[in-house]
């Protein structure tokens, strides 16, 4: 991305994004950005309705934590409209957004197109193009990164595409895929793998979770042979496993160990014991470990 | 109980002789004169000897020759109900030196979880009750031991009134000083990443920490905004199906109240009678969202449309009780749901995090706290009745300030809950042997499958 950029963190560059998508529309007045009374329910039904007459919405859930009372509209109502109306309606300008993960309460689940990114400068270039996808997009904002993640932020507009994995480090021998604050976990653990075991890693940013970029993630484990996903979201039925049971399927004869998932356990989230449940550095690389010496 | 002497004062209903409304003394009362007083008049005192009366007003150090004070309570609109709870209610002495104390130690509770917050000995969420105990404390004291209570996150003074002391409460919100681990030859120092995350003395064992606190027919402490209400209604329906003539006493904020999920319930425990308490504690802010923002009509007892609702002071303790009495033999009778909102004021700011200035005016806060504090509003009715005396206040005061101290020390030193408690509870029979949560071998911490 190129011209003139500016120190900021996530919560800046979405703000910012926001700014650009408002600004695009000369009616732009303070009475399009309001207050909700507490219903997630009703937040998001009244902007699949909004996007179905044809405006642009974008929802606010305070937390991803609070999105399930409106799990219904997203599950049923949203990603089905264009479908069940054969393409006669459809809220594809809708766009919920929702700060998640671990700092205190994590969540994480999937719908229709789920996005989530990994810093400021992916958050602005991916929020813009969900905003304007031609599909309905739940944007899953890690709050820890809110303003820890601070980044030179191209101030125009740009975007980056949807369901494009990008690779942030060529590697040969080991795959690591994440997504949204594992990917920061994810670089330790590519850096302790070089610097202890002389293993090189080919580190992976999902970014988009629904539909994902399932060939470069192929692309990648044909060639090294092994894959490794961490995710905070517990283990059973976890977006690892669909992405593990893909790559199974289609690179069968090139693995050379167990696919590893890293990611919570299957248990509530525990208000004490959140170090020992998320998947942390330690326990990405024992699982490391367990592959390069399978 | 002699009921004699001062009980024909109050025949020829004193308050409304307003130039009476000063008397301070035992010959003023005598008479004909009331006491004036900021929230509700005394309507009659009742004294144990009629002998020492003459000592009744004049000589608060004395006082506690009084036994019983009658007050006239704060007006309550009621919506579909032909008649509302008792305009007066008679204060017993024992009763109201119990409620100062049961006020005093919240209020001292709240304090010290603020103090600690502040010095990261807790840390997460934590909602803090100052300004609204007359809510829980009030209703507390109308409803049966074994009725439910079902209430959401703001949630310590509830803890307490049902009976779990104040060092659990403190401990379940306290951090452990230090823990260390070693696992595989690596050291883990978590004495830092767990501040604030509860001991094992919790009353949830520091699992559940600020949110998550339940006791004796008391379903806690939940988190997410609304979402306790079915569940109330649903404590109601096991109630009412069993026949065991309890109640549940439902609460939820002035924001929960526009959730879907609220209305849904509305709508059940009418079409079924339960025996249902809804209590709105309207304390006029969602977070930073005042009720006005938010709620197309401010008026929550009417909110429930069909259910009949009555609107109290939630800042004067007796009324509160009165309502409660009221609308639990409303309830118990079999006539179905009814509502209650309790006016009431948060102090603090939303959670910790929330200063609590942006969105309204120190002076607002200020005026609340001058004009309509619950605890301010009790004392006051105690020493001009003569219920206590201001020994009485200071005891009571020392004692609840020596509870809460000592429950600081407690939460602070407590053990620290053990890494395998991290596997235990979420299955029925959970032991560490042949434990069976997918994906974990919490010694090697490291997936399983
Ligand atoms: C479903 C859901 N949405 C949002 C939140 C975040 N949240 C927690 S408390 C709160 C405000 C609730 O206000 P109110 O019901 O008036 O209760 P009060 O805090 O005043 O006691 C919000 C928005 C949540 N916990 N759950
Ligand atoms: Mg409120």
């Amino acid at each position: 991305m190129e011209g003139e950029t500016q120190k900021m963190n996530l919560f800046q560059s979405l703000t910012n994004a926001m700014d650009i998508i408002l600004d695009s529309d000369p009616t732009a007045g303070k009475d399009r950005v309001f207050n909700t009374p507490l219903s997630e329910q009703g937040i998001v039904g009244f902007g699949i309705g909004m996007a179905a007459a044809g405006a642009t919405a974008i929802a606010e859930i305070q937390f991803a934590d609070y999105i399930y009372p409106a799990f219904d509209q997203l599950v049923n109502e949203a990603s089905t409209f264009r479908y069940r109306s054969g393409d006669l309606f459809n809220c594809g300008s809708l766009t919920v957004r929702a700060p998640c993960g671990a700092v205190g309460h994590g969540a994480l689940y999937h719908s229709q197109s789920v996005v989530i990114p990994r810093g400021p400068i992916q958050a602005k270039g991916l929020f813009l193009s969900s905003v304007r996808d031609r599909n309905p997009t739940v944007f899953l904002e890690p709050k820890i990164l809110y303003r820890q993640a601070v980044e030179e932020v191209p101030v125009s507009d740009y975007e980056i595409p949807l369901s494009e994995a990008e690779i942030l480090e060529q590697g040969s021998d080991v795959t690591l895929v994440g997504w949204g604050t594992q990917v920061h976990v994810l670089r330790e653990v590519c850096k302790m793998a070089k610097e202890e075991l002389g293993v090189s890693c080919e580190l992976i940013d999902l970014q988009t979770i629904i539909p994902w970029d399932e060939e470069t993630i192929i692309k990648s484990v044909l060639k090294t042979g092994r894959l490794l996903i961490a995710h905070e979201a517990p283990l059973t039925a976890g977006f690892a496993a669909e992405i593990s049971s893909t790559i199974q399927e289609n690179c069968f004869l090139s693995l050379e160990a167990p696919i590893q998932r890293v990611c919570g356990w299957d248990t509530p989230f525990p208000h004490i014991f959140e170090p020992f449940y998320l998947p942390d550095k330690w326990r990405c690389f024992e699982a490391l470990k367990k592959i390069i010496s399978y | 109980m002699l009921r004699a002497g001062l009980r024909s004062l109050t025949s020829t209903s004193p308050l409304n002789k307003p130039d009476l409304n000063t008397a301070r003394t035992y010959e003023q009362l005598k008479a004909g004169v009331s006491i004036k007083m900021r929230m509700g008049c005394i309507l009659k005192i009742i004294v144990a000897s009629p002998s020492k009366k003459g000592l009744l007003v004049r000589a608060r150090g004395l006082a506690s020759e009084v036994n019983e004070a009658e007050f006239e309570l704060s007006d309550c609109p009621i919506h579909k109900l032909d008649s509302g709870p008792a305009k007066k209610a008679v204060l017993t002495r024992d009763d109201g030196l119990h409620f100062y104390r049961q006020m005093q130690v919240i209020r001292r509770m709240e304090n010290a979880a603020s103090t600690m917050y502040k010095s990261k000995v807790i840390r997460g969420f934590c909602h803090l009750y100052s300004g609204q105990e007359a809510c829980a404390i009030g209703m507390q004291a109308a409803i049966h031991k074994d009725d439910s209570i079902i209430t959401a996150y703001r949630c310590h003074a509830w803890t307490y009134i049902r009976g779990i002391p104040v060092a659990d409460i403190l401990s379940e919100l306290a951090a452990p000083c230090m823990l260390m681990y070693e696992v595989n030859d690596v050291k883990y120092d978590l004495s830092e990443k767990l501040k604030g995350e509860g001991r094992k003395n919790g009353c949830s064992k520091g699992k559940g920490g600020s949110m998550h606190m339940y006791g004796h027919e008391y379903y806690g402490g939940n988190g997410i905004v609304g979402a306790q209400v079915p569940l109330g209604g649903g404590i109601a329906l096991a109630h009412k199906y069993r026949d065991n003539g309890q109640i549940c006493v439902t609460l939820y904020g002035d924001g929960a109240a526009n959730q879907g999920q609220v209305f849904e319930t509305y709508n059940m425990a009418k079409l079924w009678d339960l025996p249902v308490i809804f209590v709105c504690e309207n304390n006029g802010y969602g977070m930073g969202t005042s009720v006005e923002r938010a709620a197309a009509t401010t008026e929550y007892h009417t909110r429930g449309d069909y259910i009949p609702g009555i609107k109290v002071d939630g800042m004067d303790i007796l009324t509160v009780r009165e309502a409660t009495r009221f609308a639990a033999d409303f309830t118990r009778s079999g006539k179905g749901p009814i509502l209650m909102e309790l006016t009431t004021y948060r102090y603090y700011g939303h959670s910790m995090s929330d200063p609590g200035t942006s969105y309204r005016s120190r002076d607002e806060v200020q005026s609340i706290r001058k004009t309509r504090d619950p605890i301010m509003s009790l004392r006051e009715k105690l020493l001009d009745s003569g219920l206590a005396d201001t020994d009485d206040i200071k005891r009571i005061e020392k004692e609840a300030k020596e509870e809460v101290d000592a429950a600081v020390k407690v939460a602070q030193a407590g053990p620290e809950p053990a890494l395998d408690d991290l596997f235990l509870d979420v299955y029925a029979d959970d032991n560490m042997e042949g434990h069976k949560i997918r994906g974990c071998d919490n010694w090697i911490r490291q997936a399983t499958n």
